[in-house]
């Protein structure tokens, strides 16, 4: 079992995904140079968090062209298992392996802090190690994490549990004061329709041990290492 | 043929702008009372080089727009497309 971390130019986070898997996890774990156009050996591409290709013209809109991204896009295909984190999640947006699309976040602030998330599907490669309805607590740290989808697929999204967090309250409670960025139905991570690819704003590779202040995110990480191991 | 596209991307109108309401805001109070909506948008300017005709340089402009330049689930795109103006200058 073997993650891969695409490092694209402006990432930032891709040194916590790295350590967060080989020392959180205690598995194996390579950069992947966003230059490259082979992922063979992977069976978990992270895209980290970071300000790709300096976010310029919209986040994630130039990263999704980088040579890397075919081979992510195949890898995908063939049902491998792609997380996208912050900026990560924005790339994944934009080459439309998620649907919607980031927003500026509302209060027009970028948002730096802890936030309650609630676990909505636990069924999932990315959240099996969690319970449905848990409250977990993770970092976030975006100016465009707004997540904007129009109704139908918003409805969608629903219908198949495709939405995997909520932001909430400490109780677990989806209000709209516990909304750090505005986006629709208070959704911070979602995937698609065969749950191999997901994407979500908080970064659990910020979280993976008590030091940290939350040892949360490990539990995303050890979801996919145990849903790969049963596999 | 050298053509210039001025390409224009704003939000749809039914996405909110959070940013061009903070500018509506500002310009309220600052009295300019009359400002029903703002809406902030993208301004970007292409200058192509070698284009058969102007058809040619739009079909690419607007390849461009879908693919790269707007994001189709939130914004929309406009744009004009025109002869460049020469480079003028002295040759030495």
């Amino acid at each position: 079992m073997k993650f891969g971390i695409v490092v694209f130019p402006g990432s930032n986070c891709d040194a916590d995904a790295y350590y967060a898997v080989r020392d959180g996890l205690g598995v194996p774990v390579e950069y992947i140079w966003h230059g490259t156009r082979d992922v063979g050996g992977f069976d978990c591409i992270v895209l980290p968090g970071g300000f790709a290709y300096g976010d310029y013209l919209r986040a994630g809109a130039i990263a999704r062209f980088s040579p890397v991204m075919d081979a992510v896009l195949e890898f995908a295909e063939r049902g491998g298992l792609v997380l996208g984190i912050c900026n990560g999640f924005q790339v994944l947006l934009e080459c439309g392996l998620l649907p919607g699309a980031m927003l500026r976040n509302d209060s027009l602030q970028f948002r730096c802090g802890y936030v309650n998330l609630k676990v909505e599907n636990a069924a999932t490669p990315f959240t099996n190690a969690l319970e449905r309805g848990r409250v977990i607590r993770l970092p976030i740290a975006h100016g465009e994490g707004n997540y904007y989808a129009d109704s139908q697929t918003l409805g969608n999204l629903q219908a198949a549990g495709r939405v995997l967090f909520r932001y909430c309250d400490g109780e677990g409670n989806v209000t709209a004061e516990a909304n750090p960025n505005g986006s629709l139905l208070n959704i911070a991570g979602i995937c698609n329709s065969r749950g191999n690819v997901a994407g979500m704003m908080p970064h659990p590779e910020r979280a993976y041990q008590r030091i940290l202040g939350s040892a949360d995110g490990l539990e995303i990480f050890r979801s996919v290492t145990s849903f790969l191991g049963g596999r | 043929m050298n053509l210039r596209a001025t390409v224009t991307v704003t939000l749809k109108r039914s996405v909110l702008d959070p940013q061009g309401a903070a500018v509506r805001s500002g310009l309220l109070s600052m009295g300019y009372d009359k400002v029903r909506d703002v809406r902030v948008g993208k301004h970007l300017v292409l200058e192509l080089d070698g284009c058969a005709s102007p058809e040619e340089g739009s079909r690419m402009v607007d390849e461009m727009c879908r693919r790269l330049l707007a994001n189709p689930v939130i914004e929309e795109y406009r744009f004009e497309i025109a002869e460049a103006p020469s480079r003028g200058g002295h040759e030495c």
